[in-house]
């Protein structure tokens, strides 16, 4: 079964054409990789699946459903699919523990206790319990970005979008980072992760995908993808990870 | 001679000699000092000095008149302590209607767009004058006919435009990643406004706000004029009828007494301020 269907996406920024005709197809349980260059469309893509930008013309369905129809209730949608970002966007004026109940106690109506029972469950998950009532800037950004993921958890999620969360941390805390997505994946949950760590993409990734100026150019399993790309594109994208030492 | 405190090398991340830190402020101190005497022994020996003091500086008439302008300090602080709670709650409101978006609010967007557009192009003494007299005059049935009122309501309408736009620019100053963050989070409008970014705005105009309040509580002399007997009215009363300027010497006295603490507080508000968001980018 498809978590995530998008069909003949197409978006433009005012007369930029930035997402050309995407069709992308995530299983249940899969972890996609998406890579590319710098405004590729990585990120836009990725906002499109849960909404948070409008496209143009095609369809996004989760589920089966499109989010656009009007059985999709939009808070499922944000109940559903959760999503981290490259920058954390933590809210600073609030404690860790009150970022991740905020969305399960505010949005979806959850009682206080039964919200805070399971991010202290997530926290330990992800050993950062201690931090339960440290605010976001006392937090390293390794930590914020841990706790990014669990507030994008908090909802009992049943898809995750990942973008570039390792982008912003120093080399010895990616680590950690990374551990988290791949123990996510051992417990089936479906993502879709922009990333440019390619030998995390190699790790995690059932299939990679490249983009190049708003299309998907190459689609295979990672081995193949990484090893011996077909498109010209592909490999120059990849030539070039390389000698800047990243795969 | 090296000089061994631990704190100025911690501070200075090296030893100072005695003479570099202390011959600075013994300079700076005994020319400040040396130019007061210098003034003052100017001011003392001039002629009209005793006219001067007289005029400006006489006890007797100060203590004479200080219940009744310390009475009047006392309406100012008390307009200004309620105008302030209702300003930060009136800008507040202000600056989140115009901050709505979507056609259903676009009148309520209108509204406080003109409404900022005018309160803050007129001088406040004028809306002062407007008001406190002009709405009196009106005999409104169930209105309040007193002109204190009227005058208050002038300065908080004035008041309220600017802090809306502070506010606003608090708003603005809120990163775009916290709105997505909001959304994905499924978080509505009005709760994005809640829990997003009017804290995080609000803390960051907290010391423009501060700058706002030391502003208006002088400002609230303006009310004199409506012939409200506050410190101004009382002293200038006094100076009308002796040609004595001394009780308005008094109500200066007060005024400072009051705004410079309040200066001082924004001061280290704002100095704290800055020391967290430099916390935060390093
Ligand atoms: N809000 C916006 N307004 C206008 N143009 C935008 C906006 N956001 C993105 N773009 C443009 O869309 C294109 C794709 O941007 P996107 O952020 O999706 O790229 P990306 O692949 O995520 O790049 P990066 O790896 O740098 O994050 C870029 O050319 C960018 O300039
Ligand atoms: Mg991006």
């Amino acid at each position: 079964m498809h978590k995530i269907e998008i069909e003949n996406l197409t978006k433009y920024f005012g007369d930029k054409l930035v997402l050309d005709n995407i069709d992308l197809k995530v299983r249940e349980h899969e972890v996609v990789c998406l890579i590319g260059a710098s405004g590729s469309g990585k990120s836009t893509l990725l906002r499109c699946v849960n909404d948070l930008v409008p496209f143009d013309s095609g369809i996004v369905k989760i589920n089966g459903l499109s989010i656009h129809s009007p059985e999709f209730p939009v808070r499922d949608l944000y109940k559903r699919v959760g999503i981290v970002f490259q920058a954390y966007n933590l809210f600073p004026t609030m404690t860790v523990l009150d970022n991740i109940t905020l969305a399960p106690r505010k949005v979806h109506q959850i009682k206080k206790e039964e919200s805070e029972a399971y991010a202290y469950e997530l926290l330990a998950l992800f050993g950062l319990e201690c931090f339960a009532n440290s605010y976001p800037e006392q937090l390293s950004g390794g930590q914020q970005q841990r706790v990014a993921i669990i507030r994008a958890m908090a909802t009992r999620p049943e898809i995750l979008l990942l973008d570039e969360v390792t982008a912003a941390l120093d080399p010895e805390l990616i680590g950690d980072v990374l551990s988290v997505i791949k123990s996510l994946k051992k417990q089936g949950m479906t993502m879709l992760i922009v990333t440019h760590e390619m030998g995390f993409a190699r790790d995690v990734a059932d299939r990679i995908c490249f983009l190049d100026g708003g299309r998907i150019l190459e689609e295979a399993p990672p081995a193949k993808l990484l090893s011996e790309p077909e498109n010209p594109r592909t490999r120059q994208f990849l030539q070039r990870i390389i000698e800047a030492g990243r795969l | 001679m090296i000089f061994k405190g631990t704190r100025s090398r911690k501070r200075t991340g090296r030893t100072l000699r005695m003479r570099d830190r202390v011959l600075p402020h013994l300079i700076s101190t005994a020319t400040v000092l040396g130019a007061v005497l210098i003034f003052r022994a100017l001011i003392l020996r001039a002629e009209q000095w005793p006219r001067i003091k007289a005029q400006f500086f006489n006890l007797d008439v100060i203590i004479e008149v200080f219940p009744k302008v310390l009475h009047g300090f006392g309406i100012n602080m008390s307009v200004w302590g309620i105008a302030l709670v209702v300003i930060a709650v009136w800008a507040l409101v202000l600056a989140i209607l115009r901050s709505l978006t979507g056609p259903w609010f676009a009148p309520l967007k209108v509204f406080s767009i003109v409404y900022i557009d005018l309160l803050r192009g007129l001088p406040s003494l004028l809306l002062v004058l407007l008001f406190g007299f002009g709405m009196p005059a009106l005999q409104i049935p169930g209105l309040p006919k007193s002109s204190l009122f009227w005058g208050a309501i002038a300065m908080i309408s004035s008041y309220s435009a600017y802090a809306a736009e502070v506010y606003r620019s608090g708003m603005d100053s809120v990163h775009d990643g916290q709105r997505a963050a909001a959304k994905a989070l499924g978080l509505n409008q009005g709760q994005t406004l809640r829990y997003a970014i009017l804290p995080q705005a609000i803390r960051n105009v907290f010391p423009s706000l501060l700058n706002l309040a030391v502003a208006l509580q002088k400002d609230v002399a303006l009310l004199s004029v409506l012939g409200i007997r506050d410190a101004v009215r009382e002293a200038q009363i006094y100076t009308a009828r002796t040609f004595n300027y001394s009780t308005l010497i008094a109500a200066a006295a007060l005024f400072l007494a009051a705004t410079i603490p309040l200066a001082r507080l924004t001061d280290y508000v704002t100095k704290k301020d800055r020391e967290r968001r430099l916390q935060r980018t390093t």
